[in-house]
């Protein structure tokens, strides 16, 4: 291995190392909070509310909200760990530790990447556990679960690297996660099939990518799908390249981050 | 060799503002070289673009030969930056930035814990490796930058007002540390608006004006430009107007001072002597301003007086 190469896997780790302990730092803020919300929706949805639902296409409510409760805390995790991140290192100006650094801008994105991912690996196991004392979960496709959390962690990881790097105030970076992440996730078949939609809703639907993300990552757990899990995993992959791609650019012309 | 090259350098902001118009400068390797100029000169552009986080509009620039164009992560690799303002994590201990700081570099952690035991040590940090950074004085937070730029061992040390709101103490402790760094075979760049410091330690100079590059030479070469110099006298007894001495300007500044001009045909010798025989004794003297100082106000003045003529 070259010396340059060498170098970078440390910066890269580096990384990797200080968004973990930021994570794990902040505990407060990172861990309990999605953990009490899960518990909360748990009780309230799946327990009092559910249980006057009955069941949904097949399986008890709990059942069924379960994959689309652990997928939102996935997607809120990865996006807000990213875009609380990077803003806070651009309105601190440490992100000028990078920007000086040899470290490529591949890497950089990649690191930040990573520490969505993480948390939002580790929030979902959290909620996976909690939702585990209310319900029984068994995983019909092992590696449909893991490959549909990680790439919605990672389009949401990317997603938050670029409104950090467009925001100019923290106003901004709570702008997206409240008025167009949070509708999104609620309409994106959470909490229910979108069968149960009039066919117009159901088309508008469509359009949601959180619908298809949810629906993946349940169709791993529970075997069935509001949409066709190849496309699914179109718009995943597609999502993550297309963010990946756009982080890079935004990083090497310095959009938002260079005068 | 080079340790910096800029040829034709030209920055404009969105804004229109054209902070650099245009210019050329070399370092050599192994200097300590002052970038000097008033504020919004273009200092600190110049050294942004130099280390990447300004966006230059036209230009070449080189450092060690490599193009930042073209090498940038081999430039970047030579260059360690103390920037004018704080920028690292303030929720992080000191140990945590250096250790970061290094990673971005490239430096395995057996090799940093050497380095930063003894930077911190030089700096006399070593003891609140554990602290928080928020909660170190200001001076200490510039000796910490002074150390995060040191651990990659860069061969161009580029130093941002490195000693703005420094008390004297520490800012005599940072000159002796930093001559050392800057004998040990590292460029130094210096920007500061303490025209001593750069007078004291710096054996070349430029001076930056309104975008533009109006002296560029030695310390020596451009003190010795240099044709008066202003003292301030201190005299034993109180005088009413200020005393008449054929071709020197003097100036009453209060009833015990006055402030004399002399150029470099004439010598204090006949100054004492004259007032001695007017009856004024002198008690005391020093010089108004700093040599440089006064040049670098005298060449400023100059640029803006014919940038005005030019619009």
């Amino acid at each position: 291995m070259s010396t340059r190469t060498t170098a970078n896997l440390i910066g890269f780790q580096t990384i990797v190392r200080r968004e973990f302990k930021r994570i794990i730092r902040i505990w407060g803020q990172t861990i309990v909070p999605p953990a009490i919300t899960a518990t909360l929706y748990f009780i309230i949805f799946g327990r009092l509310i559910g249980g006057r639902i009955g069941e949904m296409n097949g399986y008890t409510y709990l059942q069924y909200i379960a994959p689309g409760l652990i997928m939102m805390s996935v997607i809120t995790n990865s996006y807000g760990n990213v875009v609380s991140s990077f803003f806070g290192a651009k309105f601190g100006k440490h992100i000028e530790e990078l920007l000086v650094s040899p470290l490529p801008n591949y890497l950089i994105v990649t690191g930040y990447m990573m520490g969505g991912l993480l948390r939002g690996l580790l929030v979902g196991g959290l909620v996976t556990l909690i939702a585990l004392f209310f319900t029984h979960l068994h995983v019909q496709h092992p590696l449909v679960v893991i490959s549909a959390v990680i790439l919605t962690s990672m389009v949401f990881a990317l997603a938050g690297m670029v409104n950090a790097v467009f925001a100019k105030n923290f106003d901004q970076i709570s702008f997206i996660p409240t008025f167009i992440l949070t509708p999104l996730t609620y309409f994106g078949g959470v909490f229910y099939t979108i069968s149960l939609l009039p066919e117009f809703a159901q088309k508008i639907s469509h359009l949601n990518p959180i619908l298809y993300m949810v629906n993946a990552f349940r169709y791993g757990f529970l075997g069935i799908s509001d949409v066709n899990v190849m496309l699914a995993f179109s718009i995943m992959i597609g999502g993550t390249l297309v963010l990946y791609c756009t982080c890079l650019y935004l990083l090497t012309k310095g959009i938002g981050l260079r005068e | 060799m080079k340790a910096v090259s800029l040829r034709n350098l030209s920055k404009t902001y969105k804004n229109g503002v054209q902070a650099l118009k245009g210019i050329d400068l070399d370092v050599e390797e192994g200097d300590f070289f002052a970038l000097l100029g008033p504020n919004g000169a273009g200092k600190t552009t110049a050294i942004g673009i130099l280390t990447s986080l300004v966006n230059k509009t036209a230009g070449k620039v080189e450092v060690f030969g490599h193009n930042l164009d073209t090498e940038l992560a081999a430039a970047k690799a030579c260059i360690g930056l103390v920037p004018q303002e704080v920028n690292f994590n303030m929720f992080e201990t000191v140990s945590t930035i250096l250790l970061n700081q290094a990673g971005f570099y490239g430096i395995p952690r057996r090799v940093v814990h050497d380095r930063l035991e003894k930077y911190l040590n030089k700096l006399q940090l070593w003891e609140k490796r554990n602290s928080v950074a928020r909660g170190l004085s200001g001076g200490m937070k510039r000796r910490l930058m002074i150390v995060r730029a040191l651990l990659h061992e860069p061969r161009l040390l580029i130093l941002d007002e490195p000693t703005a709101g420094v008390d004297i103490e520490v800012r005599r402790s940072m000159w002796e540390f930093i001559r050392e760094v800057n004998a040990a075979g590292t460029t130094i760049i210096l920007t500061t608006h303490y025209l001593e410091e750069a007078e004291n330690l710096c054996r070349n100079v430029a001076i930056i004006n309104q975008g533009k590059i109006i002296e560029n030479e030695s310390m020596n070469t451009l003190l010795r430009k240099l044709n008066t110099e202003s003292f301030v006298l201190n005299l034993r007894n109180a005088i009413s107007s200020a005393p008449v001495l054929p071709g020197y300007k003097i100036q009453m500044t209060d009833s015990h001072t006055i402030e004399v001009e002399t150029s470099k045909e004439q010598n204090l010798n006949e100054v004492f002597t004259a007032l001695s025989a007017q009856g004024i004794a002198v008690v005391s003297m020093r010089n108004k301003s700093n040599r440089l100082e006064e040049l670098f106000l005298r060449m400023v003045e100059r640029g803006n007086e014919a940038g005005k003529k030019a619009s």
